[in-house]
């Protein structure tokens, strides 16, 4: 196989990525030629702004700060920008509850508290899957299997609870929009759980529930939705290619040996990104096939990042020339560019 | 995160730490003119036995156990220390402050290699399992402790078994969070090549893929009715072979998975190369702290655990017996002198006199332990001993 992509200088973190789904997020600054970085280690965000010429990085962490409550700091499950057409915002899901910050880092413009009760039950709880939908909505899972929609007005902080979709029984485990900019396609939002139960929604003042797919016992661990195919990605290292509207299955690969613990695709080329903790970021193909109304996946490359269980991976833009990823103790972001 | 990790890390770190106490009494048993130099004095198997029921006895106490088996978030680095502090010395053997190190080195990064290697979230049960296994093994000629420790066998299986795959990835990601940055070199993963020099562990592309799980390299396309229209083969880049069988859940039965079983024999001693941590980690190594090492329920498992053991201190300490982690003293001594700031646990002292809340509540914890002991003369000198015990921790 020739080698599609090479490695290249690393960026260093301040402190090393936990072990935990998706736990990249990488926001592309075009107009400042900037590209910003979102790693958590346990109640800390890392996050790395770096300039596309690769002099220039300016680190900031932010910690799992909750209102009121001086005790303990809460453990950060994943750290995510969400880009709607009005502003950018940055969402820290935690065992505590939700923040949004400005896209840097700087200010924290909502809270929401989760109901903790005072003496731990033996359900963990938390928030984890995050997701922009449409034009204002913020949604983010939690672990009693809620979803809760967030209505973002473009600017301020008057930011609202304004739905609670309650379909899931398990953790939500990763959630996603439709990332291809289309139109034309029905289904806005896909949410995955621990049961590897999905649900596909349409946004909209009422949240409409289009379809549930059902899982088979096993977590779903990452998810992504584009040009009406909800690609889903488990702990039996499985990927598996649904029709989102009628949930049909037109792919399934085995993907990887361990747990696939990230997802991302290209919305532009359809190239799609996995890794998991078996040290293995793969490249694929989606190729949609109108003819049989169904969509067809190849597989197009390998890296093995040496003794490393990767637990994010996302590619730095939208047509897939380069990708970062990070892995479990690791204290650098590793990048690869198309050669 | 996950609120069952506690006993996990109790069980498993408790009988990693079985394992080299074990296996270091047996060395010291051997009447070599070198053990002879070494320690204060031979050791006898009766003592060895001694030593190890003494210690089992008090892992497994059940008020202790009841307290650990509550939901609760993962204590710090330093009240777990504190707590492993404690039950290395429930029996008549002492350590000094750096074999006492170098033990709780070599039991965390045991189980940390065990927990970033198990084959699925699940398998960490089955690590358990092992350790559970040989401890009944290290009392199967005193049936007290034995049925003692069946007892908690029972009651793992009751909590963990009917946990979800997701449930156990939860509590596997809050284990690697407690361990994370810790990259302490030990020398038999070093010899066996499953750690690198730079202290991280070996992670194979090659060998069975975990149970429920295909070996990656097949792509299966089907149609709109589910049929298979195209089977595409892939090159997975590594060495895999199908899954072995799942190992038991049951009481008894073979687990299948080697992780968690005792590594250590006479010919393969407990040795650690603790100079030689490696930069990335000596540079980033952040103390843990979260959660608050103060917090209540971490006094409380303090609390409980000292009202379920009395201290042994030998009669006359001339006869205490000492074990020695390193193959000289002169060596315990450099170890002492020379470990890097940074890898030093700082175990909890617990002022009896600052923090006035602190001490309230665990004034509270200790009243409640003395309900069952002898009348005293005044229930807050009781107390006042108790602290005062703590202090010396």
């Amino acid at each position: 196989m020739a080698k599609m992509y090479h490695r290249e200088k690393s960026i260093q973190l301040k402190s090393s990525a936990s072990a935990l789904y998706n736990n990249l997020s990488v926001l592309r600054l075009a107009p400042r030629s900037l590209t910003h970085f979102a790693v958590v280690h346990a109640n800390v965000v890392n996050l790395v702004s770096a300039s596309w010429d690769g002099l220039n990085y300016s680190h900031r962490q932010l910690q799992s700060k909750e209102g009121n409550v001086a005790t303990s700091s809460s453990l950060i499950m994943q750290a995510a920008w969400c880009v709607l057409p009005s502003r950018d915002l940055l969402v820290v899901a935690s065992q505590k509850g939700i923040q949004m910050y400005e896209s840097d880092g700087s200010i924290m413009v909502y809270w929401h508290a989760l109901d903790t009760p005072e003496t731990p039950t033996a359900k963990a709880i938390f928030a984890r899957g995050i997701a922009a939908v449409r034009e204002k909505y913020i949604c983010v899972g939690v672990s009693s299997g809620a979803v809760l929609v967030f209505d973002v007005p473009s600017k301020g902080s008057n930011i609202t609870l304004s739905e609670v979709l309650e379909e899931h029984t398990e953790a939500v485990t990763d959630m996603a929009s439709e990332c291809s900019g289309s139109m034309e396609y029905i289904a806005d939002l896909v949410s995955a759980d621990d049961s590897g139960l999905l649900c596909v929604w349409k946004s909209g003042g009422d949240f409409q529930l289009l379809n549930k797919i059902p899982g088979f016992d096993m977590s779903c661990s990452s998810v992504k939705l584009w040009k009406g195919t909800v690609i889903a990605a488990y702990g039996t290292g499985q990927i598996r290619l649904y029709e989102g509207v009628t949930g049909i299955l037109h792919a399934e690969v085995n993907a990887h040996a361990r747990w696939i613990y990230s997802l991302d695709i290209a919305p532009f080329t359809g190239l799609l990104l996995s890794a998991a903790e078996d040290s293995f970021v793969r490249v694929w193909h989606l190729n949609p096939a109108p003819e049989s109304n169904s969509v067809e996946i190849e597989h197009l490359y390998n890296e093995c990042v040496t003794d490393t269980q990767i637990c994010g991976a996302k590619f730095c833009d939208g047509d897939g020339f380069a990708f970062a990823v990070t892995g479990y103790d690791l204290i650098e972001i590793i990048r690869y560019t198309q050669a | 995160m996950s609120t069952r990790t506690l006993p996990l890390v109790f069980i498993n770190l408790g009988g990693e730490m079985l394992y080299i106490l074990d296996q270091r009494l047996r060395a010291q048993n051997i009447p070599t003119d070198k053990a002879k130099k070494a320690t204060v004095a031979g050791w006898i198997e009766e003592d060895r036995k001694r030593v190890m029921n003494d210690i089992i006895t008090t892992m497994f106490n059940k008020k202790f156990l009841e307290e650990l088996f509550k939901p609760q978030e993962l204590y710090s680095k330093k009240a777990l220390r504190t707590v492993f502090d404690r039950l290395a010395h429930a029996s008549i053997m002492r350590l000094n402050q750096a074999s006492m190190d170098k033990l709780y080195d070599l039991m965390t990064m045991a189980f940390k290699y065990q927990v970033l290697l198990c084959p699925r979230p699940k398998d960490i049960l089955l690590v358990t399992f092992n350790h559970m296994d040989a401890i009944k093994e290290f009392v199967r000629d005193t049936p007290s402790i034995l049925s003692q420790v069946d007892e908690t066998y029972t009651q793992l299986i009751e909590i963990y078994t009917p946990l979800s795959c997701g449930e156990f990835q939860l509590i596997r990601q809050t284990l690697l969070i407690f361990f994370q940055d810790m990259h302490i070199r030990v020398s038999i993963f070093l010899k066996d090549k499953v750690q690198n020099s730079n202290g991280r562990f070996v992670l194979p592309t090659s060998g069975p893929v975990p149970y429920g799980t295909h070996s990656p390299g097949l792509i299966r396309m089907l149609s709109c009715n589910g049929e298979e229209v195209k089977r595409l083969q892939f090159h997975d880049g590594g060495n895999y072979t199908a899954a072995l069988r799942e190992g038991s859940f049951e009481l008894f039965g073979d687990r299948v998975i080697k992780l968690g079983t005792n590594m250590y024999s006479v010919s393969r001693p407990v040795e650690t190369h603790m100079s030689g941590t490696s930069k990335i980690s000596s540079q980033h190594t952040k103390v843990n702290t979260i959660p608050n090492p103060l917090a209540k329920e971490e006094l409380n498992l303090l609390a409980k655990l000292m009202g379920g053991l009395e201290v042994r201190k030998p009669s006359n300490t001339d006869s205490g017996f000492r074990v020695n982690l390193f193959a000289t003293d002169e060596e315990e001594e450099e170890a002492l002198i020379s470990r890097p700031a940074e890898l030093s646990y700082g175990v909890i002292n617990i002022q009896a006199t600052k923090d006035n809340l602190a001490n309230a509540e665990l004034a509270k914890i200790m009243g409640e332990f003395t309900e069952s002991d002898e009348p005293v003369p005044s229930s807050s000198s009781k107390g006042d001993d108790l602290l005062a015990m703590m202090d010396g921790l």
